[in-house]
């Protein structure tokens, strides 16, 4: 599991959470770790990057983190290693690493 | 006041729709269903309510609607019979996991194939793991209060799941019996108004229905649902109560006949145990010492009343108006045996399957499972358990 993401025993208990699936709280997408589904890893070449951002435009899950209109890495909690990125990278300085 | 009008069942279930109003009906017209739908949409079309009625293209959509609708807060309904609510199948189970109190009056009809548009109970039966409550109605008068029952029923916060009302097709839904309607001011005051604590239409509290819900979290949101069933047990008899304070009409899950002093019994849903009550008496007059057992609530199951009614009797034939291919027995069979298994004492028990199809189930056959029965009581053994009563 993803760093952040409780223990299954520790979450909350049936009588303690909204009926029917219902999510009381609105924007709270980002407290899922989608990053536990990940298989491969994104790695960036930080050297051979030209920081186009077509990683970022096309990552589905805005886990390409952008600073200054630099990519400067990824939300490895979020990111669930789908590889498009690698795949559109016009230089190829993304590469999949198996975890 | 109430008044006496003569109404067919599915008119009846429409007028009940008429009195309650609801805010939203999505619903497809299917045999024999189709005059529940058709009825209502006249009073919609007449500006007799203010509901909101969309002619979806197939059940699938009908219950979908429903869902978002329901979701939204509406109070709302559809209707539907055997192969609309197979098709419908997938929603059906989404409106009961979402905690959706739709309300569904459904006129049972056989499952296809080979097709056929009469009643059996196959198609409700099917949908009797699908965490909707299930009412089963003898008459017509049946479907009209136990409609407007549902709604509070469904709505309770202690339930929160949708509910069918099922009626026997053709036999009460398009038969005419003289029933008591209530005014219109009377119902709606026993339905009140409707508030659902999460509505997807208020944007100040915004809320996310039916997401993605994995190993962390399905299981608990099954436990919940589990429970909202477990408490219609609780819940349901409040309603019932409130429901004699304001129409007079005392219901409750089971509905016996001469059983008391009984030494066996047939247990039969729906349309059949007014078949049933007639043969009763007739062996009565006999001095025979028999009696029944109708189930009026079919989920929850009424485990303990059911044992209390039966256990200290000797023989009790189970009837299926539905097959459950299970190799042995019908549904209502496997139940009932589950129920009194634990029962110390408790009264052998066989099972028959009927009128599938819209195979009429008369007089005379029922008069042969007691006759059955009063052997299996004389000679305390059951030579087979299941029974296919009127088949060729």
């Amino acid at each position: 599991m993803t760093k952040g993401s409780p223990k299954r025993s520790e979450e909350k208990g049936w009588k303690e959470i909204p009926i029917g699936g219902v999510i009381d709280k609105a924007g709270s997408a980002a407290e899922y770790n989608t990053g536990d589904w990940r298989t491969f890893k994104p790695i960036v070449d930080k050297d051979k990057c030209i920081h186009c951002l077509q990683c970022w435009m096309y990552c589905p899950d805005s886990s390409v983190l952008v600073k200054d209109k630099k990519m400067v890495g990824f939300d490895y909690e979020h990111c669930k290693g789908c590889g498009i990125c690698a795949s559109v990278c016009p230089v190829k300085c993304i590469k999949m690493e198996k975890e | 006041m109430s008044k006496l009008r003569a109404l067919t069942g599915d008119q009846a279930a429409a007028e009940a729709m008429r009195q309650i109003e609801p805010d939203v009906v999505a619903a497809y017209p299917i045999t024999p269903q189709t005059e529940i739908v058709m009825n209502f949409a006249q009073f919609v079309a007449d500006g007799r309510v203010q509901t909101e009625m969309i002619p979806v293209e197939s059940e699938h959509s009908a219950m979908s609607a429903c869902v978002g609708a329901a979701a939204s807060g509406a109070r709302t309904m559809t209707a539907t019979s055997a192969n609309g609510l197979a098709l419908m199948w997938e929603i059906v189970y989404i409106a009961a996991s979402t905690r959706l109190p739709i309300v569904m009056p459904v006129v049972n009809r056989a499952l296809s194939g080979p097709i056929n548009i009469h009643c059996d109970h196959s198609d409700t039966m099917g949908a009797r793991d699908s965490g909707w409550l299930q009412i089963y109605c003898e008459n017509n008068q049946e479907v009209y209060d136990n409609v407007i029952m549902a709604v509070r029923i469904a709505e309770h916060k202690d339930i929160l799941l949708p509910v069918m009302v099922c009626q026997d097709g053709f036999i009460t839904s398009h038969a005419l019996e003289g029933i008591k309607i209530y005014d219109d001011k009377q119902v709606k005051d026993f339905i009140s108004e409707y508030k659902l604590q999460h509505s997807l239409l208020d944007i100040e509290h915004p809320v996310t229905y039916g997401p993605l819900d994995l190993q962390n979290f399905y299981f608990e949101h099954k436990r919940q649902q589990a429970e909202g069933m477990k408490n219609a047990l609780t819940a349901m008899p409040e309603v019932f109560s409130e429901f004699k304070q304001q129409f007079g009409t005392k219901y409750d899950f089971i509905d016996t006949y001469k059983l008391n002093d009984a030494d066996i019994a047939i247990v039969a849903l729906s349309s059949t145990a007014g078949t049933a009550r007639v043969v009763v008496d007739q062996l009565r007059a006999k001095g025979k010492k028999v009696g029944l057992l109708r189930p009026r609530v079919f989920r929850p199951f009424p485990k303990e009343k059911i044992i209390q009614a039966l256990k200290n009797l000797k023989a009790v034939a189970i009837m299926d108006r539905s097959d459950s291919f299970s190799g042995q027995g019908g549904p209502l069979f496997a139940e009932f045996r589950s129920a009194l298994l634990d029962e110390p004492r408790r009264p052998l028990t066989v099972n028959y399957i009927y009128g599938l199809g819209g195979r009429d189930i008369d007089t005379e056959q029922i008069k042969s499972v007691y006759a059955d029965l009063e052997k299996i009581a004389k000679e305390r053994q059951v030579k087979e358990l299941v029974n296919y009563l009127g088949v060729r």
